[in-house]
């Protein structure tokens, strides 16, 4: 058996459409109170729902340590731009960003931008690949220590330590260098849902974070093994990936539901947030220690049904619980989200020395 | 020079707007005071200060691609900045008033998305959301984009019009009571259809700002503007614009009073006018080092000029016209006329290189105590000068600090500056109506 690993624990906050963003502040500071790692913020242009970086940007000053995630999507989007906000967002939180990465597949939304036609999911998530490498390259084009303030020679920075990034995609070309300094993380933390193909080669190239939708252990054990040996094979080292299962997760009314665990017979197998799961938080507890002990996961993403009910359940009853069996920290030692995931602050590529990992350098 | 008219009513209220100092040679970086120009600290307090002192909005200009002389990057003033929405929702934490301005470009955006990030600040905020359209649109910046490429200068107000009518369509979409209903938008730029994503904007349409100043520029901004951001910062050019461009709004069926006219001014604070002026110009001498004097001399003369001396007489050649040399930079003017400006003055004043564009680049309108500063704001808005003003501090961030404590309070004795908030969006501080709904 493979030693435990720690575990992390994150949950989604996105339900029905609203844009009030006292829901969301008080969302996730509940998630901060429980000491996860992040939560995250879907989206997508094809449904009603405000932008997401947009509101965890609102909520970044009402929290302090929690990581904050949105999903920002790289179809009709600028990589230019997407690259800005995400380090953006990483400067007002502090080190606490993320970006799930996901792309537009459907004809309606290409026709709310009018400039491509709908595309396959294959080539989209290969392009979805170049908008993460050219995104990491632009936080990179900012060495750590570009800004001098020499009043000797009157410059602000040393422009040896800005670098043109000249990326060329199949789709589309960024000269840089960014126009906003090197975040707080270095990079900030890309997640991707790498379940299938082929959003599974980008992320086993491209993701810190892997997001996995399987309904039982073995099978997410499996496809962990798959993402970290496609990672390796990439040329980076497989512990710099954290897999984290996906669940849907509805926590009823009930303290302890009459049949708990998974149930893929009576909901569907795999919910579009991951294997749906119903039963009561304690259940939910000893389902994510037992997968945890099994060592198919280095943690979890949850999705409750019902956030203001069930995400509140989650904190209170199974993260508590989790806490209680030393399974899970109680408070989060570090500031970043790198920190909480127990990811080390890359070295800027540019940088002379810099050991670089990988086909990305 | 015009002296205001004596008040009949009550005497006419001023708009004002806080500039985050940013990225050129305004900010003085050397100073101890100046602090970080990337963390989010400095946003918060200079967004702090502005709301204290009841301004109508914080503002943030843009720029997609760092600027370049001669080929390299420039690196002396301030480089970086982070993206203006994202810090714009993140001070909308903390801040309850205050209108959030940011500056976004036509050109590298599509309407779809820009409408539904400007709706959800406008939501974040509860109505405090403004947009300054900018359209330069040279094949420089376009390097960082997915169209590349550049549009001529007629196109890229056509398009900056299309966009603005289409994000307005967008707003629009949504039923004043929350039920989504499909638009269609064929235009000339864009062709948008399907269901937009956010309710319409608690002000409507979040306020539209514009800054650019050729003859298309001006009747765009008459066509579909609420505030013009400018820079005409002098009581003379300031009166010629304002009636341009108010003379402009009636073919549009607009009152003059829909467009609030804003130019960036600087200022400089003292106890007494005296001590002020010395201050003035031991900043100017700080904005303008010598290497930043060669650097403006080689803007507008299009070449090299590094043979010359900052403390020696201007060029007697021409400049090039259509040079390359200074790249993401907005150009202002003709550099044949800016040269024999240059030249006129450098001659009348027997001024040094340095010393001239010490002189031809002040935008330090108002420099004076407290009282005479105060004095001067109201004669130019009196005067018909301007609506307002926004406000570019020299130093990062705590360069309003004196002024919300010094000016404020007198502007207020005057009574052309308001004593609370009356609403809470930014339309409400600007006096401007709500627009109808067009479903
Ligand atoms: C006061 C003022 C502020 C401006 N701020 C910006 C800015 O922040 N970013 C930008 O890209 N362009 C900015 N511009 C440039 C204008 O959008 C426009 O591209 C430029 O003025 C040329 O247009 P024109 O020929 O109509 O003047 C600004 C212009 C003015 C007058």
């Amino acid at each position: 058996m493979p030693p435990i690993r720690p575990l992390h624990l994150a949950a989604e906050i996105g339900g029905p459409p609203l844009y009030d963003p006292g829901h969301y502040t008080a969302l996730a500071r509940l998630a901060e109170g429980g000491a996860l790692d992040f939560v995250t913020l879907g989206d997508s242009f094809a449904r009603p729902g405000p932008d997401a970086l947009a509101v965890l940007s609102r909520v970044a000053p009402a929290t302090r340590r929690i990581g904050l995630v949105p999903t920002v999507t790289t179809t009709h989007t600028e990589p230019f731009h997407v690259s800005s906000a995400v380090a953006t967002l990483d400067w007002v939180s502090r080190g606490r960003a993320g970006w799930q990465v996901d792309v537009s597949t459907t004809g309606a939304e290409a026709r709310l931008f009018g400039r491509r036609p709908a595309a396959p999911a294959a080539e989209l998530w290969r392009e979805a690949g170049e908008v993460a490498d050219a995104g990491a390259r632009l936080w990179d084009s900012w060495e750590d220590d570009a800004e001098i303030r020499d009043t000797a020679t009157g410059r602000f920075v040393d422009r040896a330590k800005l670098h043109y990034v000249d990326f060329e995609g199949a789709t589309f070309s960024v000269r840089g260098p960014a126009i906003v300094p090197r975040p707080p993380q270095g990079r900030p933390v890309v997640v991707v849902d790498g379940t299938a193909e082929p959003a599974r080669q980008t992320a086993a190239r491209h993701a810190d974070v892997v997001l996995v939708r399987a309904t039982t252990p073995e099978r997410t054990a499996s496809i962990r093994s798959d993402v970290r040996r496609r990672a390796e094979a990439h040329g980076r080292d497989p512990d710099t990936l954290r897999v984290l299962a996906a669940l849907t997760v509805d926590l009823g009314d009930a303290e302890s539901a009459p049949e708990p665990g998974l149930a893929p017979m009576s909901g569907p197998p795999l919910a579009a947030h991951g294997t749906y799961y119903r039963g009561g938080p304690v259940d939910l507890a000893e389902l994510i220690s037992r997968w945890h002990r099994a060592g198919a996961v280095d943690g979890f993403h949850l999705t409750p049904i019902t956030p203001e009910r069930d995400l509140e359940r989650i904190v209170n009853g199974t993260v508590a619980l989790l806490q209680h069996r030393s399974l899970f920290r109680t408070f989060h030692p570090g500031g970043t989200l790198r920190e909480h995931l127990g990811l080390a602050r890359p070295a800027c590529r540019y940088t002379e020395g810099a050991v670089l990992q990988g086909d990305l350098a | 020079m015009t002296t205001a008219p004596k008040p009949t009513t009550a005497p006419k209220q001023m708009h004002l707007a806080a500039h985050f100092p940013g990225v050129n040679s305004t900010t003085v970086w050397a100073d101890p005071r100046s602090d970080s120009q990337i963390d989010f600290s400095s946003f918060e307090h200079l967004a702090r200060t502005a709301e204290r002192g009841l301004f109508d909005f914080f503002f943030l200009a843009e720029g997609l691609r760092l600027r370049e002389h001669n080929g390299l990057i420039h690196d002396l003033d301030v480089v970086g900045r982070p993206e203006s929405l994202t810090v714009l929702s993140a001070l909308a934490a903390v801040t309850d008033r205050l209108g959030l301005a940011a500056t976004v470009n036509a050109t590298f955006n599509e309407p779809f998305e820009l409408a539904r990030r400007l709706a959800t600040l406008d939501h974040l905020s509860a109505g405090r959301a403004g947009w300054n359209v900018v359209t330069s649109s040279d094949a420089f910046t376009g390097e960082n984009f997915r169209r590349g490429g550049y549009l001529d200068r007629a196109r890229r107000y056509t398009r900056a019009a299309e966009f603005v009518a289409t994000a307005r369509e967008l707003w629009d979409s949504w039923t004043p009571d929350g039920t989504p209903r499909r638009f269609v938008h064929h235009g000339e730029h864009f062709r948008v259809e399907g269901e937009f994503t956010v309710p319409r904007p608690p002000q409507g349409h979040p306020v539209v700002i514009q800054a650019g100043d050729s003859p298309e520029g001006r009747e765009f901004a008459a066509s579909a503007a609420d505030v013009i951001f400018t820079r005409h910062g002098t009581l003379e050019a300031g009166r010629a614009f304002c009636a341009d461009v108010k003379g402009r709004l009636a073919k549009y069926g607009r009152e003059p009073d829909a467009l609030k006219i804003m130019p960036g001014v600087g200022f400089v604070l003292g106890d007494t006018d005296a001590e002020a002026r010395e201050k003035a110009s031991l900043i100017r001498l700080q904005q303008v080092s010598p290497q930043n004097a060669m650097l403006a001399l080689e803007q507008v003369w299009g070449r090299d000029l590094s043979s010359y001396d900052p403390d020696g007489p201007l060029p007697e050649s021409d400049p090039v016209p259509d040079s390359e040399l200074a790249q993401g930079r907005v150009r202002h003017g003709d550099p044949l006329a800016v040269a024999a400006r240059w030249r006129a003055l450098s001659r009348e004043k027997g001024l040094s290189v340095r010393q001239t564009v010490i002189e031809a680049t002040a935008r330090q309108s108002f420099v004076g105590s407290a009282r005479t500063v105060a004095a001067e704001l109201a004669e130019f808005v009196a005067a018909g000068a301007a609506d307002g003003f926004v406000l570019v501090p020299h130093l990062t961030p705590g360069g309003l600090d004196d002024f919300v404590d010094e000016v404020v309070p007198l502007l207020q004795e005057r009574g052309v500056f308001r004593s609370a908030y009356h609403g809470s969006t930014l339309r409400s501080h600007l006096g401007l109506a709500e627009p109808v709904w067009k479903g």
